[in-house]
């Protein structure tokens, strides 16, 4: 290499990284999308609560996917993750109640007030989902099980300790879902009404706690020695140990937190809902997948990055407006569109990725 | 220890259940110096390297390294690396979907936050130190294998290292890269670095070598150094055998295949595995590909066969053209083939012997038409019969039978077929004796009755005696064809060291 050439290449900004190009994708195609629908059907799409109200229904989903792009960038999988959300909620509203068995006896006990009864709620919440992240991450990372059949498993048996816990549907007293329910307000980004006064813009407190998940998985991913290990063992996991990456507690931590968010992730769908279903959150794991891999990751591991992920949710959601505004109100033109669009994601990254492959090998 | 001598290894001996791989090995490595580790498959070349790196523990024998007073005993890779020893595979043991820098550093930084400023700075000196063609921030796929396999260099030279093992570094790489790999290697060399060389291209060894350590059948032949060490003695002490007295062994005067009667003939052809060769074989001739193991004889019959995917060439067979693009297309040509690997790509373990007679048959007459119980009985019992199969009965699970009956099954399978060309890959690799000689005197026999028959085996005797012209490999080409008197076994191997200059 002489002298001209080496200052060529130190300037040359690098090509991206395949994480960084599908991400790219991502956000392209979201912004994209989302200007077309304020061209085309204005109206709702042109006020900024519109993106609000999707952040509200959908707070719990990002953060579940946050924890199940985790899991896929390592290359395995998890579709517990809407059993345990479900699961969490309605505990937390039985809570809330303060009829969840030998725990209410415990409350009245204790004489918790309201206040300490959601302090309660948010703890079990954590618990359960460590409890499943901790015992599906042994049986995957340690004793080397499938991780789709351990986790097909712990979806049965969420969606079953559901009944367990309460047969019937329960509902949160609006005392406590008043609290839960806070909003913050946005003035600056209000829009009038049709009688002319501003609106402010309104925020749940999910949203909040999503947003703060959503960098804090960031900068793990980014900064932390435990989420390069994540890509080092998805990228390829015999590889990972040569490397001297401990590939068993890389694999465990992974799934252990995808339980965590799953928990957590429950605990804001019960702010949002403030009720307790056994249908609740039902395939909230198949969203969760196809928005991390809209979003750029990988099912095949290595590859992905929860700011796609988020990105993901919200171009899931958006599909979804615009095929309710457009007049298809039926509910299977959504799964219709979902698939299409999920098909046509994953279609556009392969190509985009093979072309690079090609661009490389005739190198 | 004596000064200049960065590793030792006296009496290593390792034991596997029924096989001694290593029995009383010395190793010296020198520093600043490129030590060719030599020997065929099998010789011991891999154990000795596990034993070094702790992939193995040692029966017995002892290792120091230098600035270690005491003999050391290395349990694990991660320990070989803290005593300085590398190790750089064959296959890239690297994340390709990370950085060229995080590869580098990945799994042997302190601290839980990653500083990528830092460790791609610290990429960069080094890269830019080694002349590696890598820049830090690329992704590690996007670089070529050569590239990435000098990256996986720069990381083992980063961490201390007095040794660097090198395990066949160059089996994938194209000619440019080689030198590229090699130029990396002096430079390391002039740092002082030890390097243990691993590889089968004896032209490379001559290349960068200063030393070589020549193992056969898990013993120590000698340690040479390159310019005393003619390569084609080279050869002879990897197969063991002495130039010196090397009778010419009679053969058996195979049937000369007629030049007017090609039964198949190729040019250029080529696979994804294989370089472009011409071939061609007469009705009831008997030929043979030989050189040393990975010379690319059993990558060239695969080939023929269409067993790896075939990338270009034409193929005539009895005159006219055809289309051999897979095994079926072969058969239908009335090509079988005998593969190197019986277990993997042979026998099927759980069948019955029968089914697994009858299997290139059934094909052949296609799915819709099954055999019969009966029919397929009758044929096995036959080929049983035949070729002396010794089997319970016929329904007995192939898995169960000894390896040289086994093979006779896959033999049987083929004759089944009556094909008009048949290749046997090391068809007597691992059986008894007395199966050998059988097995040799069948296709003989074949022969005279007509058959074409390409026969491979890693005994050149063996070879000399069944075959009547022999097709020379060596570095993946053809290079030379002996006939006639041509065919002893001192020829062949000047030949395959290169010595058969005319031939070229």
């Amino acid at each position: 290499m002489n002298n001209a050439d080496k200052t060529l290449s130190v300037r040359r900004r690098e090509p991206l990284t395949d994480t960084q190009l599908l991400l790219t994708i991502t956000i392209c195609i979201f912004v994209g999308m989302y200007v077309l629908a304020m061209m085309i059907w204005g109206g709702g799409f042109k006020k900024p609560q519109m993106l609000f109200d999707m952040l509200n229904d959908n707070a719990y989903l990002i953060i579940i996917s946050c924890g199940l792009t985790i899991v896929m960038i390592t290359g395995s999988i998890d579709i517990s993750v809407g059993g345990v959300t479900a699961l969490v909620a309605m505990v937390g509203v039985m809570i809330l109640n303060g009829n969840l068995g030998l725990f209410g006896g415990l409350q009245a006990a204790l004489g918790l007030s309201d206040q300490w009864r959601i302090v309660f709620a948010f703890v079990m919440s954590l618990l359960i989902g460590l409890a499943f992240g901790l015992v599906q991450g042994y049986l995957i990372a340690h004793l080397e099980i499938q991780p789709f059949i351990i986790t097909l498993a712990g979806m049965f048996f969420a969606r079953g300790m559901i009944t367990i816990v309460s047969v019937d549907p329960q509902k949160a007293p609006q005392s406590l879902m008043d609290i839960l329910q806070t909003r913050i307000e946005i003035p600056w980004l209000g829009s009038p009404n049709k009688k002319g006064v501003m609106i402010p813009a309104r925020m749940e407190i999910g949203v909040v706690i999503a947003l703060v998940i959503v960098v804090l998985v960031f900068l793990l991913l980014r900064k932390h020695r435990l989420g390069r290990s994540f890509y080092a063992v998805g990228g390829n996991r015999q590889s990972a140990l040569m490397l001297g990456v401990n590939v068993r507690k890389t694999r465990f931590m992974a799934h252990l937190l995808c339980g965590f968010l799953s928990g957590i992730a429950g605990f804001v769908f019960m702010m949002h809902t403030g009720a307790g279903n056994a249908t609740n959150a039902t395939a909230a794991e198949m969203n969760a997948i196809a928005s991390s891999i809209i979003g750029g990751t990988l099912l095949t591991g290595g590859v992905g990055n929860v700011i796609g992920t988020f990105f993901g949710v919200l171009t899931l959601s958006t599909i979804k407006s615009i095929v309710t505004t457009s007049g298809l109100r039926d509910p299977w033109w959504q799964s219709i569109t979902t698939g299409a669009m999920l098909c046509f994601f994953i279609l556009l990254q392969s190509l985009v990725l093979m072309r690079r492959g090609k661009k490389k090998s005739s190198k | 220890m004596e000064e200049g001598i960065v590793l030792t290894m006296r009496g290593i001996c390792k034991s596997f259940p029924g096989v001694k791989a290593l029995s009383n090995v010395d190793f010296t490595l020198r520093r600043g110096e490129i030590h060719a580790l030599m020997g065929e498959n099998g010789a011991g070349k891999s154990t000795l390297i596990k034993v070094l790196t702790g992939v193995y523990a040692k029966d017995a024998g002892e290792i120091r390294i230098e600035g270690i007073e005491d003999a050391i005993s290395i349990r694990s890779p991660q320990e070989a690396q803290n005593y300085g020893i590398s190790t750089v595979y064959q296959e890239i043991t690297l994340c390709p979907n990370l950085t060229v820098a995080e590869n580098m550093f990945i799994g042997r930084t302190p601290g839980r936050s990653v500083d990528w400023k830092g460790m791609e700075k610290k990429a960069g000196a080094l890269l830019d130190s080694l002349g590696i063609p890598a820049r830090p921030k690329q992704q590690l796929g996007s670089c070529s294998l050569a590239v990435q396999q000098m990256v996986a260099i720069a990381r083992a030279v980063d961490t201390e290292c007095k040794v660097l093992i090198l395990d066949e570094p160059t089996s994938s790489l194209d000619d440019k890269e080689v030198a590229m790999l090699f130029r990396l290697m002096r430079e390391l060399k002039a740092r002082g670095v030890g390097i243990v060389f691993v590889t089968h291209f004896l032209e490379q060894v001559y290349e960068v070598s200063d030393r070589i350590t020549v193992l056969r059948n898990g013993e120590l032949v000698g340690e040479y150094e390159v310019e005393k060490l003619p390569q084609v003695e080279l050869v002879a002490k990897m197969i063991g055998k002495e130039l010196e007295g090397l009778s010419d062994i009679k053969r058996r005067s195979a049937v000369a295949g007629g030049a007017e009667d090609v039964v198949y003939e190729a040019e250029m052809l080529s696979s994804t595995e294989c370089r472009p060769f011409d071939f061609h074989i007469g009705k009831g001739e008997v030929n043979g590909f030989t050189g040393l193991l990975g010379s690319g004889r059993s990558e060239s019959v695969r080939a023929i066969f269409g067993a790896d995917p075939v990338t270009g060439g034409r193929v005539k067979v009895d005159g006219k053209s055809v289309k051999v693009q897979k095994p079926y297309d072969a058969m239908r040509q009335g090509i079988g083939y005998l593969p190197e690997d019986r277990k993997r790509d042979g026998i099927i373990a759980d069948l019955s012997v029968r089914e697994n007679i009858i299997l290139a048959y059934q094909v052949m007459k296609g799915m819709g038409h099954p055999l019969s119980r009966a029919q397929a009985e009758a044929f096995a019992d036959e080929y049983i019969q035949a070729l002396d199969i010794k089997t319970a009965s016929t329904d007995t699970p192939l898995g169960s039978l000894s390896g040289g009956n086994q093979q006779k099954v896959i033999l049987a399978r083929w004759l089944l077929t009556h094909p008009k060309y048949l290749i046997l890959d090391e068809p007597t690799r691992g059986i008894d004796v007395g199966t050998k000689t059988e097995i040799q005197r069948l296709v003989l026999k074949l022969a005279e009755e007509g058959m074409s028959v390409t026969f491979i085996s890693s005994e050149i005797e063996e070879m000399l005696r069944t075959c009547s012209r022999l097709i020379v490999m060596r570095d993946r080409n053809i290079v030379g064809e002996l006939t006639g008197n041509e065919l002893t076994q001192e020829r062949v191997m000047h030949t395959i060291a290169g010595g058969g200059k005319e031939d070229e």
